[in-house]
């Protein structure tokens, strides 16, 4: 095994992601032989090649002129909202 | 009605001989009877459909015309749909009703499309056989006990089965290619940014693209021609002019040069092989050149696909916090609590498995060796493909290693469910438009031939892929039951 259940539960963490008992073993599983499996990466000389975020070479992020180009929806947006109290979505207390 | 090609259903609406409403009710019936044993969509919109046709109509009768006018179609449930729920798969989506439409709904309700439905998907896209759906499996209507594919399963399925005309859907390593070719429909991935990915919801950005499922590639090119084009709200779209891909078909393709993948046919089943033959002999009877080529990095496009996809899934799906939309958990005990929960009750275990792949290469430590030399090894994939496209104008192999298989045969399996992407991959990667035909049966299920091109080939794409089912009939077989 690559990763070990701590390795997991540390990643489960950082995703906040809530892994159940009976879930974490196949996690654990899984994940090692995906790590294995990409690990065939590390034996590729890449020396200076350069990493590729983009698909297409020569793009760039567009710019636009800093007017308001859409319309206030806030109430539409908000009706999909676990909760809403006076247009603000509502969470458990956070500051005590 | 539903064995016509958009060309011959245009006429007929054109000519007064169907009406839109008609031609909605038939294939709404067609879902009714026919989609149960497929469950190949989640949400039915029959009373918007039949609206819309209506409109339809009355915006031919008031002298309106255009190919896809009156038209039916089923959307893959990754697009939002204005109004109409946009679940994506999930359970954290089952009750997000979406806010407003996604630019490839918008351009095909504009040019007078009619959504008959939305089609079941693996969740979030990301799977290979439909199986991650919390809506259940599709099953294929070659052989309801085999998969028809994923991510885009039900909209090939719904194709496949003759539900619709033509369907939409999203390809981030293979999800339109790999279901056309298992159900035996033709499948176009455009090159990256031609197609806007506004309102799609986001898997992983650099290699998300919208397409489209139809019978042949010529409809397949009326419908990519509504759904092509500049859109301001995609910060990656193209701003380049859409050529007429209709008008573009029926060039001969007599000295076109096609280059046979070979790192395509290692360990390549003799049966899939032959059937890749018979389409080179096709071919080459048609006047085209083949030649061999050789990608070498093009076998590590697996691994490359499974650090950067899950890396920018992860940080996509980060949204999704069960504070602003989607699942909330039930009595969070505080705001941690309401983030874990709410995303680990309501994600499946593969887009779990997937944060965590991405979460893992992307943290301190694990960065520079995971990303950024899958990032490396993206571009000299991409390289490959550039350095091929010199000497020749498509590139050909097989779509998938195998036919459809069996409901349950690799789902415990992830990296075996990968490997199912091994052809579809490299395309996404290098942002390339590719294209899947039918071009035979094993054991009498539908296999695909995959073309793949260089950036903004779809026009070449295109012709060649009609030029091949003129001269081959592999396109117009349908599943027994479905005919």
């Amino acid at each position: 095994m690559s990763l070990t259940r701590q390795d997991v539960e540390k990643i489960a963490h950082l995703a906040r992601l809530s892994i159940t008992e009976q879930e974490m073993p196949v996690y654990v599983t899984s994940l090692s032989s995906i790590v294995d499996f990409v690990d065939e990466l590390s034996r590729v000389q890449t020396g200076a090649v350069l990493p590729m975020a983009h698909p297409l070479d020569g793009q760039h992020q567009r710019l636009r002129a800093d007017v308001v180009s859409e319309s206030d929806n806030h109430e539409k947006y908000q009706a999909n909202a676990p909760a809403v109290q006076a247009g603000l979505y509502v969470v458990p207390r956070v500051i005590e | 009605m539903h064995k016509l090609s958009l060309g011959e259903l245009g006429r007929d609406l054109a000519a007064g001989k169907i009406s839109s409403i008609e031609l909605t009710r038939h294939f709404l019936s067609r879902i009714e009877r026919l989609n149960p044993a497929l469950n190949a969509l989640i949400t039915h919109t029959a009373d918007l459909a039949l609206a819309q046709a209506q409109a339809a109509d009355a915006r031919r009768a008031a002298g309106e015309r255009g190919p896809l006018l009156g038209i039916p179609l089923i959307h893959k449930d990754i697009f939002c749909t204005d109004g109409v729920r946009t679940s994506c798969g999930s359970r954290m989506l089952d009750n997000f009703i979406a806010p407003y439409d996604a630019t490839v709904v918008a351009r095909l309700k504009a040019a007078g499309a009619v959504m008959l439905a939305k089609a079941n998907m693996d969740e979030f896209a990301m799977g290979s056989s439909n199986e991650t759906s919390y809506y259940g499996p599709v099953r294929n209507p070659w052989d309801t006990t085999k998969v028809p594919g994923g991510s885009s399963g039900g909209s090939a399925a719904a194709t496949a089965a003759r539900l619709a005309p033509f369907a939409t859907g999203t390809d981030t390593g293979g999800s339109i290619r790999q279901p056309a070719a298992l159900t035996g429909v033709t499948g176009v991935k455009p090159t990256y940014g031609r197609v806007s990915r506004y309102g799609l919801v986001a898997f992983a950005s650099s290699l998300d693209q919208a397409g489209v499922f139809a019978h042949s590639a010529a409809d397949a090119a009326v419908v990519l021609q509504a759904m092509a084009g500049f859109d301001a709200r995609d910060s990656t779209s193209i701003d380049a002019p859409v050529p007429d891909y209709s008008a573009a078909l029926g060039a001969p393709l007599k000295g076109l040069k096609i280059g046979l993948l070979r790192e395509f046919f290692d360990g390549l089943e003799a049966r899939n092989t032959a059937l890749i033959h018979d389409a080179l002999k096709v071919y080459r009877d048609l006047g085209a050149q083949t030649v061999e080529v050789s990608l070498p990095h093009l076998p590590l496009s697996v691994p490359t696909y499974y650090v950067v996809a899950p890396a920018e899934c992860s940080s996509n799906l980060s949204r999704f916090d069960g504070v602003r939309f989607g699942y909330r958990c039930e009595n969070p005990i505080d705001l941690m609590d309401l983030y874990k929960r709410s995303r680990g009750e309501g994600f499946g275990a593969e887009v779990k498995r997937r944060i965590m792949t991405g979460t893992y290469v992307l943290s301190a430590g694990y960065f520079d060796a995971y990303y950024l030399q899958a990032q490396k090894v993206r571009r000299l994939i991409t390289d490959d493909f550039r350095a091929a496209f010199e000497t020749v104008d498509l590139l050909i192999g097989p779509t998938t290693p195998t036919p459809a298989f069996a409901i349950g045969a690799k789902i415990d399996d992830p990296v075996t469910m990968y490997l199912n992407d091994i052809y579809t991959i490299g395309a996404n990667l290098a942002g390339l438009p590719g294209i899947s035909l039918p071009c035979g049966l094993i054991d009498g299920l539908p296999m695909g031939l995959q073309l793949i091109g260089p950036h903004f080939s779809e026009s070449k794409l295109l012709n060649a892929a009609h030029g091949y089912q003129q001269a081959t009939d592999w396109h117009r077989q349908s599943p027994r039951g479905y005919e």
